[in-house]
């Protein structure tokens, strides 16, 4: 798997690629406040995703995620950044 | 629930022969169970030492019963060693990857260094073993020794062959044994376990327990197919041990090792493949241990994921339309076994001294009684009377069920949550469990042998958690799609349809006969009509009877046809249904008012605004009104109701003649090449394509022709337009033309070359030739129409049969994974371990179970509500 591909290729474009967006620390512990949660109780992405390498995700950060939602409108949902 | 403690790791791992010696009590070197007077042999397999399973004796190692002694181990010190068949494949690797004199790993000292570097602290570090052995493998030569390798090959089932020479489980034995310890971990092994243990020198023998004989009422005692196999084991064993001991050829003593390792192989499992399975004298296949733990009745799918219950009964169904749809009747013979714990408090002393008294012989009666210290009465044997004196709060009773009690009904397969709702008991004569019709949907059940199961809850909170959670009337509403799946069904539909048509006029006695049976008061309103003298009722009056006085309501019924122009309230079909003021004024009862499954606006608006109470009150009067209605009217239905006219029968005829004729040109613009291609097809494909689409086409044709002649006046077109049961396609089929067959989407071409049958010429295109059956089935199908019906109709059988195959797997995976999914308080979707899945349930938070038809809010009905006024 080359780095070079996804340098040249952003999939933040493509249609069905929703927005990520990277929480500040303090959206995220806000978010962890909110659920309750240990970041690991989180869904997670690895930071090798080519989203995740698109928006410049590190290991601990959490992201966002807008979602079309066929029964809501609009969704947010947050993943835990993970090596990988 | 939320585990107390997490298990983090479980681990597998392999006995050493010491182990096993220090396990075990005894050795076990008779192949005998029992001597002439039934005692147990000293050191056979039944050795009192092993445990004990019959009442009376004592287990000579721990001196305790059958009920307090968990069984010993004991062991065979096996002649010559033999190969643990579920270990092949490992000693087969392991063989492969080290040295043949020096026995160590095929690796250079660097790679060796690098890959456990490499595996260091790793999660999963068998991945690098695997790496390890593959290099390993291919070494022709040990770099530590300098040995030469040779190849080493595996015969299935457990022969091992280097070179020309076979290797005896004896020579594997001191090879896995020069195994170093440090190499293990490259070779995939945990370094506690050395490998020379997958060769048996000795053999486990479990306790009796684990496999009882059973003594039958002849007193023949029958042995456990385990003891069966160990028997075999130690008679081969011994013969092996006296052959070798009088030095007997080596050829001998190789056929009785060969045969010594079968047994045990077969004792592990008795499904291997390149193995007969070993049989019973009877020619029935053993049952060892492997097969014990495998499969739906194996020990995890039959014993602990699932298991048999108390307090449960099985019986054959059949329908009771007199029943209240959240009651099960329950035959009295089945009653007088089934028991609820019933606690004695100041309030039922008196009723339940009575019960005691009556006891197990007296059908209301009880068949235990525990006291507060918890001790057990049998009331067969008790003093009763005594017993029921000596009755005081604090006493707990199992008495009989009766009627009122709650109770959980079933029948698989269960899938989905419908499948096992909360019913009331109704106890009456009879030897089947019945119930009512407006829930044989929700079961998929019918009467044709059909068997359910019922559990008894036994304590307070599970009656009152199966009241709540899981009582017929709260499932009216699908969680699917959030409309009605419980309502009317066929004959209810019909009866209404009948009841609620202009024609209908009935006196005073046939009104008051309705409302009685349907089980209301009954009070009449006005009599619509009064002609000499008499007065007369409308079933529409009737049947609003039954509506809440505020209802209003306006929609169009099944029967509506569609017109271009919706002539709206003088519609003279009754196809436009005006309810004002719980006064059905206009049109007719049919599937859209009150049909599970269907549009239902009646039923479902009864249900949403009304509530279950109401709504349930409702479908219990409404349904045995109209089965009432239909009695009284009289509804019946025979094949001559799909007969037609003599000249629409030959419309119909020249119809087909027609397309057959169509059929014909269109072959011949084919074979002129004259035919225009769709886009995208080939020319055959077109020619398919626009011959299927005439031979369609001709069979709606042929279907609206007849349905000229078939009116509403006809019982079979009533159930067909009023939604109750059939379709007008089945009507047409019967009374026109039953039309193309077909296999995989296509017109039946498969048989002989060029043709179906013998009866065509080759690369016939036609009609007839392809499975056009243009008879109906009233008329007949001829032979070879026939024959094309059955080759479609297979189709249909072999798609069901792999339909609910692969459905009924990929459901039991989803269980499986979803399981432990759950809605948490603050709306969010966790598993067991409270990592989130969804962050708000289905991504609105809304319970499709309460929403309306999958919609949060309906705002039109809103509107509606605020505003004020029902009709448009």
């Amino acid at each position: 798997m080359g780095g070079r591909m996804s340098e040249e290729l952003d999939p933040r474009g493509h249609v069905l690629v929703p927005e990520h967006r990277v929480l500040s620390k303090e959206e995220g512990e806000e978010v962890l406040r909110r659920y309750r949660v240990k970041p690991h109780q989180l869904p997670l992405i690895k930071s090798s995703d080519p989203v995740a390498r698109a928006i410049g995700a590190k290991p601990g950060d959490i992201v966002e995620i807008k979602r079309e939602s066929f029964t809501a409108g609009r969704a947010l949902a947050y993943r835990y950044v993970v090596e990988g | 629930m939320r585990p107390q403690r997490v298990i983090e790791s479980i681990r597998f791992s392999l006995l050493s022969p010491d182990e096993i010696r220090k396990m075990s009590v005894t050795s076990v070197v008779t192949a005998d169970t029992y001597d002439e007077d039934g005692f147990p042999i000293e050191r056979g397999l039944m050795d009192r030492r092993l445990g004990v399973v019959e009442p009376g004796l004592t287990c000579r190692t721990c001196g305790g019963g059958p009920k307090d002694c968990p069984g010993h181990f004991g062991h065979i010190e096996l002649a010559r060693p033999v190969i643990h068949v579920n270990y092949v494949e490992t000693i087969f690797e392991l063989l492969q990857s080290t040295c043949r004199k020096c026995g160590r790993i095929l690796l250079k000292e660097e790679e060796r260094e690098r890959l456990l570097q490499e595996m260091e602290g790793k999660e999963e570090w068998w991945k690098v073993s695997e790496k390890a052995v593959q290099t390993a493998k291919g070494r022709q030569e040990c770099p530590h020794c300098g040995e030469e390798q040779e190849e080493v090959k595996f015969e299935k089932p457990f022969t091992f062959m280097e070179g020309k020479g076979r290797l005896t489980p004896s020579d594997i034995r001191t090879r896995l044994e020069r195994i170093r310890t440090e190499d293990l971990r490259l070779l995939g092994l945990d370094p506690s376990v050395r490998p020379e243990w997958m060769v048996l020198q000795v053999l486990l023998v479990p306790p009796v327990t684990v496999r009882p004989s059973i003594t039958l009422e002849t007193g023949v005692r029958s042995e456990d197919d385990l003891t069966h196999k160990l028997v075999d084991i130690i008679r081969i064993n011994q013969r092996l041990a006296e052959n070798m001991e009088a030095g007997a050829p080596h050829l001998i003593v190789e056929d009785l090792w060969e045969l010594l390792q079968y047994h045990v192989a077969t004792y592990f499992s008795n499904e291997i493949s390149g193995v007969p399975p070993a049989r019973h004298r009877s020619g029935r296949v053993l049952r060892t241990l492997g097969q014990r733990l495998k499969g739906k009745e194996g020990r995890f799918r039959g014993n602990l994921s699932g298991k048999r219950v108390d307090f449960s009964a099985r019986a054959v169904i059949s329908p009771d339309p007199c029943l209240k749809f959240d009651e099960v009747g329950v035959p009295e013979y089945v009653a007088r076994v089934l028991t609820v714990r019933s606690r004695v408090t100041s309030f039922n002393l008196e009723e339940m001294r009575e019960l005691v008294r009556r006891g197990t012989e007296q059908y209301p009666g009880a068949q235990w009684v525990i006291s507060p210290d918890g001790k057990r009465y049998d009331l067969r044997y008790a003093d009763r009377e005594e017993l029921a004196q000596k009755l005081e709060p604090g006493y707990v009773v199992e008495r009989n069920l009766r009627d009122g009690d709650i109770v959980l009904f079933n029948r698989q397969p269960s899938l989905h949550r419908m499948s096992i709702m909360a019913h009331r008991v109704r106890v009456m004569p009879g030897h089947t469990f019945r119930l009512n019709l407006c829930v044989c949907p929700l079961y998929n059940a019918d009467f044709d042998g059909d068997e359910m199961n019922l559990h008894v809850p036994q304590s307070e909170e599970a009656q009152v958690e199966a009241m709540i959670l899981m009582a017929v009337q709260n499932q009216i509403i699908s969680p699917r799609f959030g409309g009605p799946i419980i309502g009317g069904i066929q004959d209810h539909i019909t009866g209404a349809y009948l009841l609620t048509r202009k024609e209908t006029l009935l006196d005073r006695e046939k009104a008051c006969q309705l409302l009685m049976q349907a089980g209301v008061e009954p009070v009449l309103p006005e009599p619509a009509v009064v002609r000499e003298g008499v007065e007369y009722w409308t079933g529409k009056q009737l049947f609003s009877v039954l509506l809440p006085k505020d209802l209003n309501l306006t929609y169009r019924a099944k029967i509506c046809e569609g017109c271009s122009r919706c002539k709206e309230e003088e519609c003279e079909k009754e196809a436009y249904v005006v309810i004002e003021n719980g006064e059905l004024k206009r049109g007719v009862i049919d599937a859209h008012a009150y049909k599970a499954l269907d549009k239902c606006e009646l039923w479902d608006r009864m249900v949403k605004e009304y509530g279950v109470e109401r709504a349930s009150e409702f479908l219990n009067h409404v349904t045995r009104l109209s089965i009432a209605a239909a009695e009284m009217l009289g509804f019946t239905t025979s094949i001559d109701d799909e007969d037609i006219p003599r000249i629409a029968k030959e419309r119909i005829e020249e119809k087909i003649e027609d397309a057959k004729k169509k059929v014909r040109e269109l072959i011949e613009a084919y074979n002129r090449e004259e035919l225009e291609p769709l886009p995208g097809r080939s020319l055959r494909e077109t020619l398919e394509m626009r011959i299927m689409e005439a031979l369609a086409e001709v069979r709606d044709r042929a279907g609206q022709v007849a349905e000229k002649h078939l009116t509403l006046s006809n019982p079979a077109v009533i159930m067909a337009r009023t939604g109750a049961r059939g379709s007008m396609l089945n009507l047409t089929q019967m009374a026109a033309c039953v039309g193309q067959q077909s296999v995989r989407g296509e017109r039946l071409n498969r048989g002989y070359v060029g043709r179906v049958l013998i009866h065509f010429k080759s690369e016939d295109l036609g009609a007839e030739a392809r499975g056009f059956v243009s008879s109906s089935y009233k008329d007949g199908l001829k032979p070879l129409e026939f024959f094309f019906h059955a080759a479609g109709g297979r189709e249909g059988l072999v798609d069901t049969a792999v339909r609910t195959a692969q459905s009924g797997y990929m459901q039991r995976r989803l269980i499986n994974a979803l399981q432990d999914l759950h809605v948490e308080y603050d709306g969010t979707v966790r598993d067991d371990r409270g990592v989130i899945v969804q962050f708000l349930y289905g991504e609105d938070g809304a319970d499709p179970m309460r929403t309306d038809n999958g919609k949060a809010v309906r705002v039109d009905r809103l509107v509606e509500k605020i505003i004020g006024g029902g009709a448009k």
